[in-house]
């Protein structure tokens, strides 16, 4: 790291008339250089490191118990956090390592994990929840030192990082999205972790193999594992260190200086530090997940029934049923597909212009009583359950009828065009009293049995074959719209493809005539847990479809902060909290990034058309178009796939590009400011307008905080919208709530 | 007409482009000088001297064009039945006829407009009821020449074809390959032979790509010279065309702009050019890259909008304003109303949004049941809903909170933004109403009622603020049609919304109106604009209610500017969304590569005759594998040369990347993006990406037997496979070629025979 006074030093004698007799050839703006002024010396650093760490602190920890009741998104993650302290397993959409975090710092803390968290505004009362939040508003005040000192290691100037950290402190977005029992804190903890440790390793460049070089490199992979840990946007830095590792392994390459041997080792380096040691984080946060949770609980009806076997409390942990089917049985039947749900019907029909206008049967993931089915004879209706008559066992190929058991009607399938997947059959509840007719024949078959063998529970895979037909009962994967109460397609498929949609197991199995035997069920490994449980969130992530008529937020009104989300309180007399990022420093990150797109740019074409520039000039554009490009790639990567999602958004998904639109500022405005100041030859005055500008920025961003810092502080009286209270004269959107 | 569209239509090959320009420049010079390749100023230097002209013919082209005029034009007007998609295009090329506006959702209108021109040209009269694939013609239906022009397209992509690939710099013999690849490609020729526009877009992806190559090479010797221009201006106006045919075209215009771009990056650091003649190569590219195809789009829609002045059957989906801009329709009953809305005006009120219908508000004398279903109260007072018919219990009265009058003084008092109104059933005298009891369905939102005064306590709160969104000052008068209005409720500040769920049976399944307390933003659902209007005259309600049931009448038009129409035609057509119903040949983007599925387009009533959409498996299969060797071999290539280890001749390299970028692209460009969309998709979707990828086979084919086969005996066994293998091509394509002309018939189990992958779904007529 060159030390920035010695720059300042070799800079004075140099701006010569020789250096500007040099710069008339410069293109447009990139005219005579200057003295910058330097950053102050040596020991500045760890105290404006020390500042910043304070303020962000002071900033995030202040009025941090407030409010005493669950705010917004807590319900989810305090609720989840409870469910690691109680070990009850529970589904959610995202990855664990965050709602573990909370949990374990809810368990140091002392809480309790008895609290239900069960809607935004519960108050608290008694229970210790200052422990979580402050949990991630830790967390939250590391983002600015680690901002300032990524921007300082990719500028080498002071005053970039110094303004990229103030952007940071005085944004109330940042501040309230820090001072909650939330998963973004912690994502964006890791995510800035995996950039600065990238960055780090950068400059180690020159000294590969060193103790620091691998610190780095290895930080970067257990950032990486931690950010994908926590949600799957950490998949867009993950890509971003990976196209910076691709750039770098490529410019390896072209060095011939480098032997093969050494180019291996580079890579095996990074193969090994970037893809091995994250996969190896990641799975262990799952098995810890996995050995955490291991009592039954509310998430239990999205996996299969090997998986379920495993929860203490289930009713099929050290399940205990009849173990071969018969007649008269009454079961549950599960789908084999990831994610598979319980073959299900209700007393709906299907509507009008949908294939027949019969009972629904669909697919259904929670437990319920609606997904009893009763198997009969088909040619005969004698009430099984008459205890006297002899129990009969159901053999593969027979021939079956399947009644439901709530509203008894026959599982049903005629040749009418299935509701979604137009080239299946449709599936019904049909009859009265399981009254049907031929087409409530179904052949039972178990994949890869002889005739005639019995069938059993949860360890058999059933087929079951229309006899009319010749169709097979599956699974289609596709959500039914609202009159299928957005319950999952079941068809019958024509075409006799061998796969897990059309493969059926038993699973609940009630016969009073019957012993019960101790089963011991087929254990899934390790290995086919951890892709269930992908299939099982990517599956509940893209089911996050908004609703039809709902206003839902946009990727575009993000950026020129549209839309704030309340975080608490509607009426007057609340405690009122509103995400909503600090306007001016929004406006002037959207503007920078104009401003740095023009910029970048004009250098490009500046360098390719080969004008001579000065050795600041280089030093200058070097720090635009790599440092600046490597922040912009992060801020397109975390912005632009969203525009491109089907699921619900939300203004808080913004916050990651947020943060590297933040240090993009610092760096745009350290170079704009550097470079009008270059155009004033006398070092006493460039060094003025460059101090005037700097200190013009930080003052505009205080002030602009003190304005808004109700947002995050909590706002009490009447709304914005009434002329009386405080914060009328700052709603300068009408779309502004508060 | 007839002379300009060939003339566009084939320029493709090169030198038929000076043919007709001579033809049209010196009519009478009856030597013709006709080179491959010449340039614009040399051929008029020409014209200076005495005219002495020799023809130089490539047999190659001329022959490949007649093979490919003859596979595509063979018997076209047979079936003389609606195939497949025809049904859907059909149905626009009859609303051409008519005049009858519409609008077509999958895409901009220049497609269906050059389907229709081949209807005007044989002079189809629009009358053919387009309801049923496989329906027979009547004998008024121009058969042919609705076909022609796609057939057309369709043959003309075989000698662009062989262009594209000499000018990558690649041999006559690849050239030759790559056009008998693309004429014996079953699947393009069933998609040309159609009413479809898949061969016309593939035509004009292809006619870009060659003009721009062709720029490009022109570019080192004779920069801003006349066929400089041309191919540059070509390149333009055909990614135009492209995009203008269907927004798939988009993909292959960015690809050429991103390889435009590229190209001018070099020249930026080409220190031979000058800034000044830098600035002009770019003004050059912009404006033909960007702002004539710009303009061409522009002038698609003009075009569509000028041919189509009449009201139809999509009128509903469009505003108000644009409505009343047709002949007929709405404008009938909107012309000549008064502008201004008053107090003592008589209004309709239509939602704005027009999902999931276009409805009115509306309000009728039965009441919301006391109970809901699920046991919830209501107010009883009288429903208020939104009503998708025009009906005479849709009339609302503005009405002065501070007056009792019903009608509009004299001079009339106009409404302004802010104003505070009440709105009064016209039937009913009831005033619209709005308090805290939880809507029928939507109980997060206020129920909205015709107030009925029960003395239970529960008073009218029946005040409405009028904001108008649209709005140029704060004083602005509500207008009808044109101001988009808002109703906010003066005690509650709820506005007056469409939920968009319907009601049940008590309701008569008409819309839910609520008033939503939590109004965030800008939402259609929350707007309304007048569209019937009137000055109320009567004071009595009987004379009030024949009043009502009158029509409206009076004079004045409304007329939308150009820019206006475009936009919303643009944004309707972008957002409107079709019901995501998958159709029976529906496939996923990654049964493609491999042709798991295809479609059967036509069955013969009686024979077991049919057509298929279903293409060569050998050139699938190799054009997979060459696209695999390609990108494995580059991949091969850099790394060496990164190393400093040149295995090709930089001769060899440069065509090799090029050639690359543009078919490699195109296939990627062309084909990746559908993994991201969530719209049905059909195997044609295919069929562009594919025409790129059937393209890169010969290159990489030669590149295989110039570098890699160094000896002579390697390189004759390679040629002898090449036979064999080229041999197979033409097998399977004569074996397919019944389902793929529809003719002769095949036997049942010549059809099961056919079915060479068990997904594949040919229709075999039970005995």
């Amino acid at each position: 790291m060159p030390a920035a006074g010695g720059g300042q030093a070799e800079l004075g004698p140099r701006g010569g008339p020789l250096r500007q007799r040099e710069s008339r050839r410069l293109l447009g703006g990139l005219a005579r250089p200057a003295a910058p002024p330097a950053p102050s010396a040596g020991p500045a650093r760890p105290a404006a490191l020390a500042l910043v760490t304070l303020l962000s602190f002071a900033s995030r920890f202040h009025r941090l118990p407030e409010p005493p009741h669950v705010c917004w998104d807590e319900t989810h993650f305090g609720k989840m956090g409870s469910y690691y302290i109680n070990r009850t397993f529970f589904f959610d959409v995202h990855p664990p390592l965050g709602k573990m975090l909370i949990g374990l710092a809810g368990y140091l803390s002392g809480y309790d994990g008895t609290f239900p968290f069960q809607k935004p505004g519960d108050r608290y009362e008694q229970h210790n929840y200052v422990g979580m939040r402050g949990f991630c508003a830790f967390l939250g005040s590391c983002l600015v030192p680690f901002a300032y000192l990524i921007v300082l290691e990719l500028s080498k100037s002071l005053p970039a990082a110094l303004l990229a950290a103030f952007i940071l402190i005085f944004d109330t977005g940042c501040i309230t999205l820090s001072q909650y029992i939330l998963l973004d804190p912690i994502l964006m903890f890791f995510l800035m972790g995996a950039v600065l440790s990238m960055v780090k390793c950068n400059s180690c460049a020159d000294r590969p193999f060193s103790a620091s070089w691998w610190f780095w490199l290895s930080l970067t992979g257990v950032n990486l594992a931690g950010a994908m840990g926590v949600k799957f946007v950490g998949l867009f830095v993950v890509l971003l260190v990976g196209l910076n590792t691709i750039y770098d392994l490529w410019d390896l390459l072209g060095n011939l200086s480098l032997s093969l041997v050494m180019f291996g080792k580079h890579l095996l380096a990074r193969v090994l530090c970037l893809i091995l040691l994250p996969l190896a984080l990641y799975t262990a946060m799952f098995a810890v997940h996995f050995t955490v949770l291991n009592k039954s609980g509310p998430g239990d009806g999205f996996f299969s029934s090997a998986f379920q076997s495993q929860l203490i409390g289930n009713n099929l942990h050290n399940v205990s049923v009849p173990e071969h089917l018969a007649y008269g049985s009454v079961v549950t039947m599960k789908n084999l597909r990831m994610a598979g749900g319980y073959l299900h019907s209700h007393w709906h029909l299907y509507p009008e212009g949908i294939g027949a206008r019969q009972q629904q049967v669909t697919a259904y993931l929670h437990k319920d009583l609606n997904n009893l089915w009763i198997i009969k004879k088909h040619d005969s209706d004698t009430d099984l359950s008459d205890p006297s008559s002899p129990v009969e066992f159901v053999r593969h190929g027979d021939i079956i009828r399947l009644e439901h058991k709530e509203t008894s009607r026959n599982l049903h399938s005629h040749q009418h065009e299935a509701p979604l997947t137009r080239k299946h059959f449709q599936v019904t509840g049909y009859g009265i009293n399981g009254t049907g007719d031929s087409n409530d024949f179904w052949r039972i078959e178990v994949v890869g049995r002889k005739a005639g063998k019995l069938i059993k529970v949860l360890r058999s895979q059933v087929r079951l074959t229309h006899v009319a037909t010749g169709c097979i009962l599956g699974s289609s994967g596709k959500t039914l719209p609202k009159w299928g109460w957005e319950q999952v397609e079941v068809t019958c498929t024509p075409y006799l493809k061998e796969s897990p949609n059309s493969l059926w197991n038993f699973e609940d199995h009630i016969n009073p005539k019957l012993p019960n035997i101790s089963l011991d069920v087929l254990k899934p490994s390790f290995a086919e847990i951890l892709l269930e449980s992908h299939m099982v969130m990517i599956r509940g992530n893209s089911g996050l479809k908004p609703k039809d008529n709902e206003v839902t937020s946009k990727p575009w009104h993000w950026p020129i902060n549209y839309q704030g989300l309340r975080f608490s309180g509607v009426n007057e007399t609340d405690y009122r909290v509103y995400l909503l990022g600090n306007p001016v420093i929004w406006w002037l990150n959207l503007v920078t990034i104009g401003l740095y797109l023009l910029i970048a740019v004009s250098t490009a074409v500046a360098l390719k058309r080969g004008v001579q520039l000065t050795t600041e000039l280089k030093e200058l554009s070097r720090v635009v178009l790599r440092g600046g490009g490597q922040i912009t790639l992060g801020w397109l990567l975390h912005y632009l796939p969203f525009f491109m999602m089907g699921r619900v958004l939300y203004f808080h998904h913004y916050f990651p590009a947020m943060l590297f639109s933040s240090m993009l500022t610092g760096i745009t405005w350290d170079a704009l400011l550097k470079f009008c100041a270059g155009f004033l030859s006398h070092s006493t005055t460039a060094r003025k307008v460059y101090r005037g500008g700097f200190l013009a920025l930080v003052l505009l961003i205080t002030y602009s905080f003190y304005l808004f810092h109700p947002l995050s502080y909590g706002m009490i009286g009447p709304m914005a919208s009434d002329p009386s209270s405080p914060m009328a004269g700052l709603r300068w959107m009408d779309s502004w709530e508060f | 007409m007839l002379l300009k569209r060939g003339n566009k239509a084939w320029s493709g090959g090169g030198w038929w482009f000076y043919y007709l320009c001579m033809r049209l420049t010196g009519g009478d010079a009856k030597p013709l000088v006709l080179r491959f390749g010449q340039t614009f100023d040399r051929m008029l230097g020409f014209l200076k001297k005495p005219v002495v002209v020799t023809a130089e013919i490539n047999m190659n082209l001329m022959a490949l064009t007649v093979m490919g005029l003859i596979s595509r034009l063979w018997g076209l007007s047979y079936p003389r039945a609606v195939v497949f998609d025809e049904v859907y295009y059909g149905q626009f090329v009859s609303l051409y006829m008519k005049r009858i506006f519409f609008v077509d959702d999958s895409g901009p209108p220049f497609g269906n407009m050059l389907l229709a021109l081949g209807g005007y040209l044989g002079g189809f009269d629009g009358n053919f009821l387009w309801n049923r694939i496989g329906a027979e013609y009547s004998i008024n239906v121009p058969v042919w020449s609705l076909r022609l022009l796609p057939a057309l397209a369709g043959a003309l992509c075989v000698p662009l074809a062989y262009q594209i690939l000499i000018e990558l710099q690649f041999s006559h013999c690849a050239a030759l390959g790559a056009a008998l690849l693309i004429l014996l490609e079953n699947s393009l020729i069933t998609q040309s032979r159609f009413m479809l526009l898949e061969s016309i877009l593939i035509f004009f992806i292809l006619l870009a790509v060659l003009s721009y190559l062709k720029f490009y090479n022109l570019q080192r010797h004779s920069s801003f010279s006349g066929s400089w221009w041309f191919w540059l201006l070509l390149t333009g106006v055909a990614c135009s065309c492209a995009v203008g045919v269907k927004y798939m075209g988009l993909f292959t215009y960015m690809l050429l702009l991103a390889i435009a771009g590229l190209h001018f990056w070099h020249m930026i650091g080409d220190q031979n050019f000058s800034n000044v003649s830098l600035m002009c190569h770019f003004l050059a590219r912009a404006l033909a890259l960007v702002i004539i195809p710009m303009a061409m789009y522009l002038s698609f829609f003009y075009v569509h909008l000028t041919l189509l002045y009449r009201s139809g059957p999509h009128d509903q989906i469009m505003t108000s304003a644009f409505q009343a801009s047709l002949e007929g329709g709405l404008a009938r009953i909107t012309q000549g109303q008064p502008l201004e809305v008053a107090y003592g005006s008589q209004i309709t009120l239509r939602n704005v949004l027009g999902k999931p219908m276009q409805c009115w508000l509306h309000s009728h004398t039965n009441t919301y049941p006391i109970r809901y279903e699920n046991g919830r109260g209501s107010s009883h007072q009288q429903q208020v809903t939104c009503y998708p018919f025009k009906d005479v219990n849709n009339w609302w009265i503005v009405k002065d909170p501070g007056m009792q009058q019903l009608v509009v003084s004299n001079p009339p008092r106009p409404v302004r933004h802010g104003h505070i109104v009440q709105l009064v059933h016209g039937i009913t005298t009831r005033y619209l109403n709005t308090h805290d009891v939880a809507a029928p369905l939507s109980p997060h939102s206020q129920e909205v009622s015709c107030y009925i005064d029960y003395n239970i306590s529960m008073p009218a709160q029946n005040l409405w603020r009028v904001e108008i969104l649209n709005r140029e000052s704060d004083t602005d008068v509500w207008k009808t049609i044109l101001s988009e209005v808002r109703f906010v409720h003066v005690n509650t500040s709820a506005v007056l919304k469409l939920s968009g769920a319907s009601l049940p049976e008590w309701g008569y399944r008409q819309l839910e109106v609520v008033g939503e307390k939590l109004s965030k933003g800008y939402h259609q659902s929350m707007v309304w604009n007048v569209e019937e209007h009137r000055y109320g005259k009567s004071q009595e309600q009987k004379e009030r209610e024949v009043e009502l049931h009158s029509p409206t009448q009076m004079d004045i038009s409304k007329n939308l500017s150009f820019m206006a129409k475009f936009t919303e035609l643009q944004w309707k057509i972008l957002t409107l969304k079709n019901e995501d119903t998958e159709h029976k040949y529906s496939s996923s983007a990654l049964d493609w590569i491999t042709m798991d599925t295809n479609i059967a387009y036509w069955l013969h009533p009686t024979s077991g005759a049919q057509i298929h959409l279903l293409g060569n498996i050998v050139t699938w299969a190799s054009a997979n594998v060459a696209a695999l060797v390609y990108t494995c071999l580059s991949l091969w290539y850099l790394v060496r040369r990164r190393r400093k280890i040149y295995d090709i001749p930089e001769g060899a390299w440069q065509p090799w990347v090029s050639a690359g970028g543009i078919c490699v692209g195109g296939w990627a460009v062309n084909y990746l993006p559908f993994f991201l969309m969530e719209k049905t998709l059909f195997l044609y979707h295919y069929l562009p990406a594919l025409t790129f990828q059937i393209l890169l086979i010969p290159i990489v084919l030669q590149h295989l037997s110039d570098h890699l086969c160094r000896s002579l005996l390697l390189k004759s066994m390679f040629s002898a496979l090449l036979v064999a293998w080229f041999s197979s091509v033409y097998l399977v394509y004569s074996t397919f070629s019944p389902v793929t002309y529809g003719e002769p018939a095949l036997s049942v189990t010549e059809l099961k025979d056919l079915r060479w992958k068990d997904s594949w779904n040919i229709l075999i007529r039970k005995q």
